[in-house]
């Protein structure tokens, strides 16, 4: 009410004001000029400390050129008349310049060159043009340059624009630039409102909100500093907690440390002094009367120093006892720099909610992020799960079939410029290639080798480095890019914590696809239901008709195809390289083992088990993927104990013990 | 009951008097002791490859006798290889700490030592104290006990809880393998307590034998390696003589079998695979300091896989098979790698055998596989005239470890 | 009669097949046993329950004079506590002489350690030759088990069982794929073995069993149908219904 009617009043005189001027005549009557010949100096000093007065009186003038001015000024277009201590708008012209009355718009002669100075604000300056300007630009007829204002306000913030916020609040016509000056007005009451009811009221309001922006806000009022000060802490200062020294939070060390930098006590003599103080003072092999040879112990150097202090050459060495006597006698403290406690209280407490609800979304994007892994497990396993789920071959040339796939994505670029039309085509082509592979390493090796699957380890094996130096002859060893088109780009933000990229977003699709693909094939096709019987009884296949060989080449070109496609998914955000195989190769054997061998719904559940697993690890240690990485095998080399045949085992005779 | 062991395994003497000409030959032959025909470098390598040797006759005791195909056994030897190093490094750090101190006006106290010490190993991974597991660097007794114990113990524990829940076959190889890129990655950490990526180097160097140049040490590894590797091959060969070797062959041919017979299979097992990696351990410390720098990079999964492809292009199931194929494609790897080989003009193209030897090797590995099981122990049966018997392509038993027709004997 | 082997209401289902059905059934210390059943019967299962391969889903197994629970003991324990068993399929070490086959299953201490330093004495070697003689494979002793042919291969593994002198034998299907002679010689094997020790024999054919001359136990679907002699049971209307068929 009280603002309102401040508002009110000011309005009016504004009003009498600009009726005055119409009246009045030449530039230098108008109230324009004579408001800027009040503060020349400090305007034509152009000294950042100085400035702030001159810009907030031009701002709050309410005089209608005064955005203009300001805008000319920030822009390095004001010139200022040094005959008369005029202020114009200036234009190169013949012989000098061609001055405009900032106020009328009108022509007002020219000047020559050493007439007229420019005045030429420092960034500095033009930083505070800039925000007194936004208070004009609040109420801009296009909203796009309200929205900018906005932007201005929340990068810098300043009490004054509080007011300028409060004052168009309730004209703005745009619903939602109004929700954000709204919620820009609150925050700026937090940080500069001088009634603490309002700042706590505001503060109250944002309890559980997770913007970066309140928390931005908030965070500066729970900032404490820490703080020594003999006997009691001073009153009237904001305490956050008091610290006893030996304590976690203040070792004896640090506390005496800070004393000593407080000027409060004598800085203490550690062992590098001693040896420093023993090494000036040596005189003839001993010093302080011990040998220097015997000087190779603390407790010897000890008597030295103490005969060195005896001697008064050097200052005697602090008791422990006078130690704990300077740090008993003194408080120790963290402070808020907020000097009201109910306002750091309500933001303590506010912060304490908006932790909670930030905990809960980084838990919601966590598993996001885990959901997307797991994906991507599940896609490089699950070509795998068919070759040693299903025909109980273990193919380690597997990862070699993924590296593939990318690549053929990174040739198909070459070809094909636009990125969409060369995914799609890329796609089939890596299935395509990798399924021709997969079928000549089953006819050329593996069938060879069926019954033996250690041995069938060991000779892909031995393909497997034959195609990773392939690789590495034919496209070397630097990486290759196999860039997404741009409509993956980016990502989908649900609020300041909780986002996940486009791309991950498809693989997870695409692996949403590849299990329905997986499932469909199995189920419904003659293929799925020839490679059942064959898993479960070769023999009697055999005699109903079904070729055994037929279907195992078949099956396996399968599962390299559907690596070669999981290949083109992962080179879009890793790096394609003849190793690209082997980082997924073991995690994809992990996924196979853990989720149980010869069940699709064992290997998803395995994925996403791994997939989960890691980044929960990663939580708890964010900085070190790699013990990530160490404690989640070590967990499956346990899991594994527990249930040998993973997740979803198969009972009975048919699990072939 | 010796003469019973020695002539039930004539391998042996033949095997130890061509490793007692070797090393002889290599000795005279060196820089260091002999007429200087063969370099201090190559004697290294020589060295090196001894105990390669040794940790593929661990390899073919756990997979070609045993059939537990292990892709982790080169972790075994990367571990006994840090052991070594730890005190290698420390003593040398040590050495070098003490020197430069002595020329300070104040004698240094132990704990400045230790922490200068600390500080010149540690200053690479920004740290400059001692992490705990160094707490025995100080002393080499207690390192060499480590060298044994610590792979000894993981492989004890390991194999513990693999073979208790009857983990078989390629589940069995991808644990292992899981273990090893465990630890691999574990060790490159760089708070693991061992430099991280950088691994421990100067281990060439060793510490009281400052005065003695690196071509007669050279000479002494050589020596080291050879008796261990003998050693190594006697104990082997020992292992799989008796009623012992029947059983671990009944374990890798029908493990069922060998059950119900009232053998706990998990003990047998057990023995073997922490025996082997005790043997790989000691392998990898006199290894490490010839080679003078060991990193995590040397644990790393793909070089288990190597050692099972030696034994197997070897020949897995004999012994000098083991020896023969770790020697033989060691050296060769080392030859194609080493850029010294001539390159191979094929008019369109030139072979340059740097870029295609893992091509080249990868494919004949694969042909071994399926064509020549017996690998080059198989060349050994050609010339006694030893034949495989003719099963119709049966296996000699059901368990994936099993021997094929073509790698048994009649 | 006092009871050697004692199996009391054990049940066990794979994937909801019953495979095994409240199955009991007991056997004295020396005494021959044949077990007939069509297939499906459970046989086998019975057979993988009792030497620890298969865990029963509820029922327990008791063993010897103090009546100990088989069910926490695996399967070498239980090989050792005198329990042998003969796959239907021979399963012998193919890759190792005949010598090595029976030396390995000789009653000896079985801990990796002992085993590691053990080196046979002349008393071994004799009872080796013993038993090859008994098993008619004495002038084969030196040959791979793997080139035996496939009734030289059955009887090396009942030789192997011999050797491990067990209390008890399960025997799966002895004469499968064996001819006259070779039958006949098994016949008297398993009569011999069963003078001091049980032997259960699992077996489908009839002239066999009825060779035997012993009690026979009828299985079907998992759980004992008749017992008694093999005219008893073979006059039984039910037994007569599961083998012709309803």
């Amino acid at each position: 009410m009280r603002i309102l009617l401040a508002a009110l009043t000011f309005l009016c005189l504004v009003a009498t004001a600009g009726a005055q001027d119409i009246a009045a005549d030449g530039p230098a009557a108008t109230p324009l000029q004579s408001l800027l010949k009040e503060h020349r100096a400090a305007i034509e000093q152009g000294a950042r400390r100085g400035i702030g007065p001159a810009i907030e009186a031009l701002r709050d003038s309410g005089l209608p050129e005064a955005r203009l001015i300001l805008e000319k000024w920030q822009a390095r277009e004001l010139w200022l008349r040094k005959a008369d201590g005029l202020f114009f708008l200036a234009e190169s012209a013949e012989g000098g310049y061609r001055l405009t009355d900032p106020a009328t718009g009108e022509a007002a002669g020219s000047a020559t060159r050493d007439e007229v100075i420019q005045i030429r604000p420092n960034s500095g300056i033009r930083a505070v043009l800039a925000g007194a300007l936004v208070q004009f630009q609040l109420t801009d007829p296009n909203p796009a340059v309200r929205a900018a204002a906005l932007d201005a306000i929340a990068r810098r913030s300043e009490a004054g624009h509080l007011d300028a916020l409060r004052a168009v609040l309730e004209d703005e016509p745009d619903p939602r630039l109004k929700a954000r000056k709204a919620r820009l007005e609150r925050l700026l009451t937090i940080s500069f409102d001088p009634d603490p009811d309002a700042r706590i009221a505001a503060i109250e309001g944002f309890a559980g909100d997770i913007g970066v922006d309140v928390r931005a806000a908030l965070n500066p009022l729970v900032a404490t500093t820490r703080a020594v000060a003999p006997g009691e802490p001073p009153a009237g200062e904001n305490i956050a907690r008091r610290l006893s020294p030996g304590s976690e939070a203040l070792p004896r060390e640090a506390a005496y440390a800070m004393l000593v930098e407080a000027g409060l006590a004598p800085p203490r003599i550690g062992r590098a002094e001693i040896r420093a103080a023993l090494a000036a003072h040596v005189e003839g092999g001993r010093v302080g009367g011990v040998p220097v040879a015997e000087l190779n112990s603390d407790a010897a150097r000890e008597r030295a120093y103490a005969g060195l202090a005896a001697a008064g050459l050097v200052p005697a060495h602090l008791t422990e006892a006078g130690i704990d006597a300077a740090l008993a006698a003194h408080a120790f403290y963290d402070r808020y720099a907020e000097a009201d406690p109910r306002v750091t209280e309500a933001a303590a407490d506010a912060l304490a909610a908006i932790a909670l609800m930030v905990g809960v979304n980084q838990m919601a994007d966590l598993a996001l992020d885990a959901l997307s892994l797991a994906s991507i497990y599940f896609l490089a396993a699950i070509g795998l799960a068919i070759t040693f789920g299903v025909m109980r071959v273990i193919n380690m040339a597997h990862g070699e079939f993924i590296m593939m796939g990318a690549y053929t994505g990174y040739v198909v670029q070459q070809f094909i410029p636009d990125y969409t039309i060369s995914i799609l085509v890329a796609l089939p082509l890596a299935f395509a290639i990798t399924f021709g592979a997969g079928v000549a390493m089953e006819r050329l090796v593996i069938r060879w080798l069926y019954n033996r699957p250690l041995e069938t380890l060991l000779a892909t094996f031995g393909i497997s480095i034959a195609l990773q130096q392939l690789a590495k002859n034919i496209f070397g060893t630097q990486a290759r890019p196999l860039t997404s088109p741009a409509w993956l780009d980016g990502s989908l933000v649900i609020n300041d914590v909780v986002s996940i990229s486009y791309i991950r977003i498809a693989i997870f699709v695409l692996a949403l696809m590849f299990l329905g693909l997986f499932l469909f094939i199995m189920r419904r096709t003659r293929l799925g239901l020839e490679v059942r019987a064959v898993t479960q009884n070769p023999r009697m296949a055999a005699s109903m008709g079904i070729n055994p060989d037929r279907i195992n080449m078949l099956t396996f070109g399968l599962g390299s195809g559907i690596a070669g496609v999981a290949g083109v998914a992962i080179g879009l955000y890793a790096k394609v390289t003849s190793e690209l195989g082997q980082d997924y190769i073991v995690q994809s054997f992990m996924t196979v083992v853990v989720g149980g061998v010869g069940n699709i719904w064992g290997t998803l559940l395995g994925a996403t088990l791994i997939g989960f697993l890691q980044k929960g690890i990663e939580w708890f240690n964010p900085s070190n993927t790699l013990a990530a990485q160490t404690y989640m095998i070590l967990f499956i080399i346990l899991f594994i104990q527990f249930r040998p045949r993973g997740i979803i085992a198969l009972k009975g005779r048919a699990a072939g013990d | 009951m010796r003469q019973s062991f020695v002539a039930k395994n004539p391998s042996v003497l033949v095997f130890l008097a061509c490793l007692g000409l070797f090393t002889l030959g290599v000795s005279v032959l060196s820089e260091g002791m002999g007429i200087g025909l063969i370099s201090t470098s190559f004697v290294k390598t020589l060295g090196k490859t001894l105990c390669l040797c040794l940790v593929a006759i661990a390899m073919d005791l756990v997979w070609g006798y045993a059939g537990i195909l292990s892709l982790g056994h080169f972790a075994f030897f990367g571990l006994g290889g840090y052991m070594i190093g730890m005190w290698l490094m420390y003593a040398r750090t040590e050495g070098i700490v003490a020197a430069s101190l002595s020329n300070a006006e104040i004698p240094p106290t132990p704990d400045e030592l230790r922490s200068a010490i600390a500080n010149q190993i540690f200053g690479v991974v920004g740290s400059s104290d001692f992490p705990a597991i160094w707490v025995f660097a100080h002393s080499l007794p207690l390192q060499l006990a480590l060298v044994v114990l610590v792979p000894g113990l993981l492989a004890l524990v390991f194999g513990w809880l693999a073979f208790r829940s009857r983990v078989t076959g390629v589940y069995l190889s991808i644990l292992t393998q899981a273990m090893t890129l465990a630890l691999a990655l574990y060790l490159f950490q760089n708070d693991s307590g061992l430099r991280g990526n950088n691994g421990l180097s100067g281990l060439q160097n060793i510490p009281g034998a400052e005065g003695v140049p690196q071509s007669v040490i050279s000479v002494w590894f050589l020596w080291a390696s050879a008796a261990a590797l003998g050693l190594g091959y006697v104990i082997a060969a020992f292992v799989v003589s008796g009623k012992f070797g029947s059983v671990i062959r009944g374990i890798r041919d029908d493990e069922a079998r060998v059950r119900f017979l009232g053998y706990s299979v998990e003990g047998y097992k057990l023995f073997v695979f922490t025996l082997t990696a005790v043997i790989a351990g000691i392998a990898g410390a006199l290894y490490y300091p010839q080679a003078g720098i060991i990193n995590p990079k040397e644990i790393a999964p793909i070089a288990s896989i190597y050692l099972a492809v030696w034994v197997a292009i070897g020949g897995r199931g004999r012994l000098y098979g083991a020896v023969i194929g770790a020697a033989l494609v060691s050296l060769l790897s080392t030859w194609f790698t080493g850029g010294r080989v001539p390159d191979l003009p094929l008019g369109f193209y030139t072979v340059s055998w740097v870029d295609w030897w893992q091509v080249l090797l990868g494919l004949s590995f694969v042909l071994v596989t399926l064509f020549a099981p017996k690998g080059i122990g198989g060349l050994f049966d050609l010339v006694a005239g030893r034949r495989a018997p003719d099963r119709h392509g049966a296996d000699l038993g059901p368990d994936p470890g099993a021997l094929r027709e073509k790698e048994a004997e009649r | 009669m006092s009871t050697l082997l004692e199996v009391s209401g054990v049940s066990v289902s794979f994937d909801g097949f019953k495979a095994i059905n409240n199955l009991s059934f007991e056997i004295g210390p020396a005494e021959l046993r044949a077990i007939i059943g069509p297939n499906g019967a459970g046989k086998t299962t019975f057979m993988d329950i009792v030497t620890g391969k298969t865990r029963p889903d509820e029922g327990d197994v008791l063993w010897g004079e103090k009546s100990r629970s088989l069910l926490k003991m695996n399967e070498s324990q239980i090989a050792q506590a005198g329990i042998g068993r003969k796959f239907q399929r021979p399963t012998v070490f193919e890759d190792q002489s005949v010598f090595d086959n029976l030396l390995m299953a000789l009653k000896k201490d079985r801990a990796p350690w002992k085993v590691l330093f053990y080196r046979e004495t002349a008393e071994d070697r004799a009872r080796v030759g013993e038993l090859a003689e008994e098993i008619g494979l004495a002038d084969q002793i030196g040959r791979k088990a793997g080139e035996l042919s496939h009734g030289q291969k059955q009887w090396l593994e009942i030789g192997m069982l011999l050797a491990q002198e067990p209390r008890l034998l399960l025997v799966d299907e002895p004469a499968a794929g064996m001819t006259l002679a070779e039958r006949e010689h098994t016949t008297d094997l398993l009569k011999q073995a069963a003078r001091t020790r049980a032997v259960i024999v699992v077996e489908h054919d009839m002239e066999f069993v009825r060779r035997l001359d012993c009690r026979v136990t009828v299985l079907h679907e998992g759980s004992v149908l008749a017992e008694g002699s093999l005219d008893f049971v073979t006059k039984n209307q039910q037994v007569i219904d599961v083998y012709l068929g309803r």
